[in-house]
C-alpha cells in the first residue's frame, strides 16, 4: 500500500528564516520555545502572573497604613524578618527582590521582542482607520513602559529615599505621608496606578489565554476575575494617598 | 444607487500605490459587492483604463479568495465573505474604500490582489495527516467521538481567506494556524502527529513574519466562518503540552 507524505520532516519549518539560523526542530524544547512567539508569550504570562501575584501582597500590606504609624512601621520592619533564623536578617526581602527583578527583566525583554514583530508584521497602515479594540488592550505597551517607569521613581521614593522629601530609613509611615504631600507624587503615582488597572484588566486575563484555559465556564471567571483585580488592586492602592490628601492619615 | 469609491491602487509589487477616487452610478442594491467591482471594471475597460485586479472565485463564500478590507473591515460590514455581502448594507452617496489585505507576510502583488502562500507554507509545514490513500477507508474503521467531530468540523470550516490576519492589528495569523492545528488535532487521525505538528506550524508561522497574538479578538468578530477566539488558547495548549512533551 503506498503511503503519501507530504514532506519529508527535513523539508519543514525554518528554511524561511531570515536571520539564516538553524531550523527550528534541531533546537531544544527551550530553545524552540523561546524563538516561537508563544513561547515568549508564556515568559510574559508567567512573569506576569508572578508579579501580580505580588501586586496583591504588596497592595494588602500598604492597607496597614490605616491602623497607624506603629503598626505599618512593624510590619514593614517584620518583612526583613521573614524567614528567621532559618535565612539571615532582610534575606528573604533580598530573595523576593531578585525574583522580581528576573520577572521584570523577562517581562519586559519579551515584550520588547514580541512589539517589535507585531509591528513589523503590519508595516503599512489602513487608509480607513477603525479603533475597535478595548482601550485596556490598546494601551497595553506604553501602560507597561509607564508602569515600569514607575517602579523606577517608586523604589527612589520609597525604598532608597533618593526622591522623597523626608526619606528616612525604618520610618516608612513618615516617608509614606511626606510623598504624598507633595502635587508632584500625588499625580505620579495616581496615573500609575490607573494604568496598572488597566495593564491587569487585559494582561491577567491574556495571560490565562496563553496559558491555554479554553474552558467555557472557566473563561468567563476568569473575565470577571481579571476586572475585580484591576478594580480592588487599584482602589487599594489609591486609598493611600487619597488618605493622605485628605488627612485620614497624617 | 451612486457610489464614491476610493480604491486601491498598485501596479505591480514594486509600485508604491496610491488610493484612486472613482464615480460610480446604477449600482442595484441585489447586486454583491464583487458585481459592483466588475462594473465598474467594465466602465474602466471601456474608457480605455487598467480594470483594478481582485481575488475572486467561487463567489458562494466557500473559497477565500475574495478578500478585501471595505471601510476598514475585513469582507465589509458583514460577517461573510466579500462575494457575499450586497450592496443594500450601502446607502446611495456613499463613500466607500476598498483596501487590499496589510500584513507584511501578504506582499501585495496587484492593486486589491495579495500574495496569501503564507498560508500554503503554514499548510505544509503540518496541516495534513499522513495516511495511505488511494481507496476510501471504511467509515466505521477509525470510531471519532461525536464532541472530537464537532470541535474538528467547527475548526474544518475555516477557509484560509486571511481576513483574521487583515483584521489582527499585530498582523497574526494565529486564529487561521489554530483552526488549522485544533481541526487535526482534535480527531484520532491527526494524533501521530499531533505534536510535531503544532511545533512546526507555529514555527512556520513566525518565520514566515505574522505578528503574535495580544487578544484583541478582532480576527474572530472579522472571520466569516466564526472560528472563535478561544481556539488560540487551545492552539498555546497544543503547543505547551508539546513542548513538555519534547
Amino acid at each position: 500500500m503506498a503511503t503519501a507524505t507530504a514532506k519529508t520532516p527535513t523539508d519543514r519549518g525554518g528554511e524561511r528564516s531570515a536571520s539564516g539560523t538553524a531550523p527550528a526542530r534541531r533546537l531544544g524544547p527551550l530553545r524552540r520555545m523561546w524563538r516561537s512567539s508563544i513561547g515568549k508569550k508564556t515568559v510574559m504570562a508567567v512573569s506576569g502572573l508572578l508579579m501580580l501575584g505580588y501586586l496583591v501582597v504588596h497592595m494588602l500590606g500598604n492597607l496597614k497604613i490605616f491602623f497607624g504609624a506603629d503598626e505599618f512601621n512593624g510590619y514593614a520592619h517584620w518583612l526583613r524578618t521573614i524567614g528567621e533564623p532559618f535565612l539571615h536578617h532582610e534575606w528573604f526581602l533580598w530573595i523576593a527582590r531578585v525574583v522580581l527583578v528576573a520577572a521584570v527583566v523577562a517581562h519586559a525583554v519579551s515584550a520588547y521582542q514580541l512589539s517589535r514583530r507585531d509591528l513589523a508584521a503590519r508595516p503599512v497602515k489602513y487608509a480607513h482607520r477603525k479603533a475597535r479594540t478595548s482601550y485596556a488592550t490598546r494601551t497595553m505597551r506604553w501602560g507597561g513602559v509607564i508602569v515600569g517607569l514607575f517602579v523606577v521613581w517608586h523604589i527612589l521614593d520609597l525604598t532608597t529615599g533618593t526622591v522623597n522629601p523626608r526619606g528616612q530609613a525604618g520610618h516608612p509611615y513618615e516617608n509614606v505621608v511626606a510623598a504624598f504631600t507633595t502635587w508632584y507624587g500625588n499625580v505620579i503615582y495616581v496615573v500609575a496606578m490607573l494604568a496598572v488597572g488597566l495593564h491587569v484588566r487585559h494582561g491577567f486575563y491574556s495571560a490565562a489565554q496563553t496559558l491555554g484555559a479554553t474552558r467555557a465556564g472557566l473563561r468567563r471567571g476568569l473575565s470577571a476575575a481579571s476586572n475585580v483585580l484591576a478594580v480592588v488592586l487599584t482602589a487599594g492602592f489609591l486609598s493611600v494617598p487619597i488618605a493622605v490628601m485628605t488627612g485620614a492619615v497624617h | 444607487m451612486r457610489l464614491t469609491l476610493r480604491i486601491w491602487r498598485q501596479r505591480g509589487p514594486e509600485d508604491r500605490g496610491a488610493m484612486a477616487t472613482y464615480e460610480l452610478d446604477g449600482i442595484a442594491p441585489e447586486m454583491s459587492f464583487l458585481e459592483m467591482l466588475d462594473t465598474l471594471n467594465e466602465e474602466l475597460a471601456d474608457r480605455g483604463e487598467e480594470p483594478v485586479a481582485f481575488d475572486h472565485d467561487c463567489r458562494e463564500g466557500i473559497c477565500g479568495a475574495c478578500g478585501v478590507v471595505i471601510d476598514g473591515q475585513a469582507h465589509g460590514p458583514e460577517p461573510t465573505t466579500t462575494c457575499q455581502l450586497h450592496m443594500r448594507h450601502f446607502s446611495d452617496g456613499d463613500t466607500i474604500d476598498v483596501e487590499p489585505w496589510r500584513a507584511a507576510a501578504f506582499p501585495v502583488v496587484k492593486d486589491l490582489v495579495v500574495d496569501r502562500s503564507a498560508f500554503d507554507r503554514i499548510i505544509g509545514a503540518g496541516g495534513y495527516v499522513t495516511a495511505p490513500t488511494g481507496s476510501a477507508p471504511e467509515a466505521h474503521s477509525t470510531p471519532v467521538p461525536k464532541d472530537a467531530a464537532d470541535t474538528a468540523f467547527e475548526h474544518a470550516e475555516c477557509i484560509g481567506c486571511g481576513a483574521c490576519v487583515a483584521a489582527c492589528p499585530n498582523g497574526s495569523a494565529m486564529l487561521f494556524t489554530s483552526a488549522k492545528v485544533n481541526h487535526l488535532n482534535s480527531l484520532p487521525q491527526g494524533a501521530p502527529e499531533r505534536e510535531t505538528r503544532v511545533l512546526d506550524m507555529v514555527d512556520q508561522m513566525d518565520t514566515e513574519g505574522f505578528g503574535g497574538c495580544t487578544l484583541a479578538g478582532e480576527c474572530a468578530t472579522a472571520c466569516p466562518k466564526d472560528i472563535p477566539l478561544p481556539s488560540i488558547a487551545a492552539m498555546n495548549r497544543e503547543y505547551l503540552r508539546a513542548v513538555r512533551k519534547g
